[in-house]
């Protein structure tokens, strides 16, 4: 019952256009004039975008356009390639992230991560929800017990698991790890979620879960999500963004970018006449 | 037949003869071992055989175990100076293992095939293990107590009497050897501790008044030892005299009598009275009083449990100092040093490290380790002792440290290429949750790790239990006295020197006196080494199968 209204309600927010501006929204992440280059190839050519805040955000674009770099921006990532160099700022709450003597440790705890292939570690299910907390020196059995069943129900894996708790991990369907790798990154709590591509890896129906799954989790928070699939980014998304060699091409409400396109680049690419 | 060349057909032939050549060598080396050092203990037949001296005519009798036989050319066997009939090409000629090396000087003996009369199997031959002096071969006459004959070997008695004197000889002398050890041990140790107080005392040149308190009670002391030790002395002297009293009176083939001392004696079989069944009971004691006795007669009888014992103990060192160390290089080439020219250099000379000849890490450690640290270490802890040296020379620690060193490169390349395998996604997934840089190591990396450190472990154990030419120079001996691990405090002595099998093997073969007693002992001993190392490579394959179990993920 509980999921056909879900679905309702996509389709009604896709065939019922409501025009929304972005820029009056609350905002969570902001990010200005962003460029970033690996030695001397320029991946981004000065990005300016405003992430709002519990929604939504889908970045589309062809492969090498930039996305899955600028999603790796905003918990520095990227500060683990060695010749990347990046200028500009990303604003989190207001406060650039790439401000000197930042804790990233403290930074990637507020933004979560999860991957395009789902990355459990050689750990139970249990301990692999329990990490993020761990680290944080949380070791109270039943503090953790509580956010261990939170997460993965937060997740949708609780009830496949529950009998299962201390299995390893890796004994789990590719679906089943990456809502693992999902209830892992929200243990922690965190602000925002980003997501590079988390379906691409996966089977119709577990892609249909992890799209229902992002549904539930934009009440709580801030989620930007990268991928390839047109028709996963019409059906999540509230915001999307379309970028093209290294450029932000067009960022409109999801509606609108891919009803009504402004750009003819972006008409070409959602038409299919590329990428 | 182009043709069949085009097919590949000729790849698959040359690739699987490849293969079955190396299998049957293989297996040739093993059975070849396994053949010649197992069937030592088998218990032969005793034989007897009236031997004709080709040029006095003269006829004597020889009796012993045939070992072998072979086919010589007559020529040969002329110029040996022995008279063959002329037309004959070819003789054959018997080795006897006669034993009785006190009475006839040689126990082992040529015959050739056709001076020898019919060869019978005399029953009622004994076979006598001695402590010295190798075996016995002879006929029972009588057994004599405090020289005078209590019982004749063809009186019903005898087996019995002789049984119960023989077994009250050997508790006897177990006792003996348990209180020389466990109780003259202690002493002793208890007086060098004192002598090595009392010296260091005189180093130190503290307090007179105090030296001299310490010195009267360490005297005291002293006092008391000697007089336990003495108590000591009469119990030992009682228990050998008792063990002196029983003789057993032996008949040689030639007829000449001997008198054994029964203390002298380890065990009596008679091979030729014995059913198959107790043979093999027979067989399968010798393998086990090989492996858990030590060597007697310059390492050409009795077993080789402290060799075994060495080898064991000195892996199991040299691997708790190698895979820390090892690893621990390993991360931080890996995962911390900045991978350039430097590292590329440090690394390849670490690569390189695994091609030098292991003697030459042999020379090293002693000179290194051995003289400068075991010097130093002499010179700083043990000064009281000098100058006769505690760590200043070879030892168990030192041969463990060596091999160490020999092995670890390859703990460390193997340990890297664990760390390489390992997927970048779960690296970022970790970062990702906020783990720092360490805590993404220690909690997710190494773990993941581990089955390659263990793949490094088992190749440095293969390479470390096989090694002898650096441990020739840096602990490993002919015959050490005592085992590194005993009931003394601090339990295990890593200063003492040890036997280790690698070396057991040059030793027996090639530096000892008795050629013949010890050739098939060098194949048993090979034998012991090989199921060793294949033990100990088990061992550590199981641990690494189970951690790849427990560490598997979809990206091996």
């Amino acid at each position: 019952m509980e999921k056909q209204t879900e679905k309702l309600t996509i389709k009604t927010h896709l065939s019922a256009p409501s025009e929304v501006d972005i820029n009056s929204l609350p905002s969570k992440l902001e990010v200005k004039n962003l460029r970033l280059s690996y030695g001397k190839d320029e991946a981004l050519k000065g990005i300016d975008l405003v992430i709002p805040e519990k929604r939504v955000t889908a970045f589309i674009g062809p492969s090498g356009c930039g996305k899955s770099t600028l999603l790796r921006c905003f918990n520095r990532m990227n500060d683990l390639v060695d010749s990347c160099t990046i200028t500009g700022e990303i604003l989190l709450d207001g406060d650039n992230i790439y401000k000197p003597g930042i804790d990233v440790a403290e930074l990637r705890r507020q933004i979560g991560m999860v991957f395009q292939k789902p990355n459990p570690f050689p750990k139970s299910i249990y301990e692999n929800v329990a990490y993020g907390l761990r680290l944080q020196g949380v070791n109270d059995r039943r503090t953790l017990d509580e956010v261990v069943e939170q997460s993965l129900r937060g997740a949708a894996l609780w009830d496949e698991v529950k009998d299962r708790l201390n299995d390893n991990a890796f004994g789990l369907s590719g679906g089943q790890q990456q809502r693992l790798v999902i209830a892992r990154a929200i243990a922690i709590e965190p602000e925002v979620l980003l997501l590079d591509e988390p379906a691409s890896a996966l089977d119709p129906i577990s892609t249909l879960k992890i799209e229902e799954l992002i549904n539930d989790l934009k009440e709580q928070y801030t989620i930007v999500i990268v991928t390839h699939n047109m028709q996963q980014a019409a059906r999540v998304s509230d915001q999307t963004a379309f970028l093209y060699m290294g450029e932000l091409i067009e960022y409109a409400d999801t509606n609108t970018l891919f009803t009504t396109p402004a750009k003819k680049q972006t008409e070409d690419y959602i038409t299919g006449r590329y990428g | 037949m182009k043709q069949w060349f085009r097919s590949g057909t000729p790849w698959i032939w040359l690739t699987g003869g490849a293969v079955t050549i190396s299998i049957v060598m293989v297996v040739g080396l093993l059975s070849l071992i396994a053949v010649r050092g197992l069937s030592h203990f088998w218990p032969g037949n005793v034989a007897e055989v009236e031997i004709t001296n080709f040029r006095t005519g003269e006829v004597s009798s020889v009796m012993g175990e045939i070992v072998r036989s072979e086919t010589i050319t007559a020529t040969l066997a002329r110029e040996g100076g022995n008279p063959i009939d002329e037309g004959q090409d070819l003789v054959t000629r018997y080795l006897f293992k006669q034993g009785n090396r006190d009475q006839l000087g040689t126990d082992f003996v040529w015959h050739f095939g056709n001076t020898m009369e019919t060869v019978n199997y005399p029953q009622g031959a004994f076979v006598v293990e001695r402590r010295e002096w190798g075996n016995f071969y002879g006929f029972p006459v009588a057994l004599m107590t405090d020289g005078l004959i209590t019982v004749t070997a063809d009186d019903e008695a005898f087996p019995a009497q002789l049984s119960v004197a023989l077994e009250r000889a050997i508790s006897r002398a177990n006792e003996q050897r348990q209180i020389e050890r466990r109780e003259v041990g202690r002493i002793n140790t208890a007086m060098e501790r004192i002598r090595l107080e009392l010296r260091g005392m005189e180093l130190q040149g503290s307090d007179e008044a105090q030296v001299a308190a310490r010195r009267a009670e360490l005297e005291q002391q002293t006092a008391a030892l000697d007089a336990e030790y003495d108590v000591l002395r009469q119990q030992m002297d009682a228990l050998q005299q008792e063990r002196r009293r029983d003789a057993l009176v032996m008949r040689m083939t030639d007829g000449r009598e001997v008198t054994l001392n029964l203390s002298t004696i380890i065990a009596i079989t008679q091979p030729n009275d014995m059913s198959l069944m107790a043979k093999f009971g027979q067989y399968f004691a010798k393998i086990w009083e090989f492996l858990t006795t030590e060597p007697r007669e310059a390492n050409t009888e009795g077993g080789i449990f402290p060799a075994i014992f060495g080898t064991i103990t000195m892996v199991f060192i040299m691997s708790i100092m190698v895979t820390p160390f090892g690893i621990l290089a390993a991360i931080y080439l890996r995962e911390y040093a900045k991978q350039g020219p430097l590292t590329r250099i440090i690394r390849i000379s670490v690569y390189n490290l695994a091609g030098v000849p292991s003697i030459v890490f042999g020379v090293f450690g002693l000179g290194f380790f051995v003289y400068f640290l075991g010097g130093n270490i002499d010179r700083i802890f043990y000064e009281a002792a000098l100058p006769s040296p505690t760590y200043g020379t070879p030892g168990l620690f030192w041969a463990s440290l060596t091999l160490a060193l020999l092995t670890l490169p390859v703990v460390i390349v193997s340990t890297e290429e664990g760390l390489a395998r390992i997927p970048s996604t779960v690296r970022q997934g970790s970062l990702a949750l906020g783990a720092t840089k360490s805590e993404t190591l220690w909690r997710v990396v190494v773990p993941l790790a581990t089955p390659g450190m263990m793949t490094g472990l088992i190749l440095a154990i293969a390479r470390a239990a096989g090694e002898v030419a650096p441990l020739m120079l840096v602990g490993v001996v002919k015959l050490a006295p005592n085992l590194p691990v005993d009931g003394e405090f601090p339990f295990i002595h890593l200063e003492r020197k040890i036997m280790h099998l690698g070396f057991h093997i040059f030793d027996v073969g090639f530096q000892s006196p008795n050629v013949e007693a010890s050739r098939p002992l060098v194949y048993a001993t090979a034998l012991v080494l090989v199921l060793l190392i294949v033990m100990l490579n088990l061992t550590a394959i199981s641990i690494r199968n189970r951690l790849r179990e427990k560490y598997r993920s979809d990206s091996d």
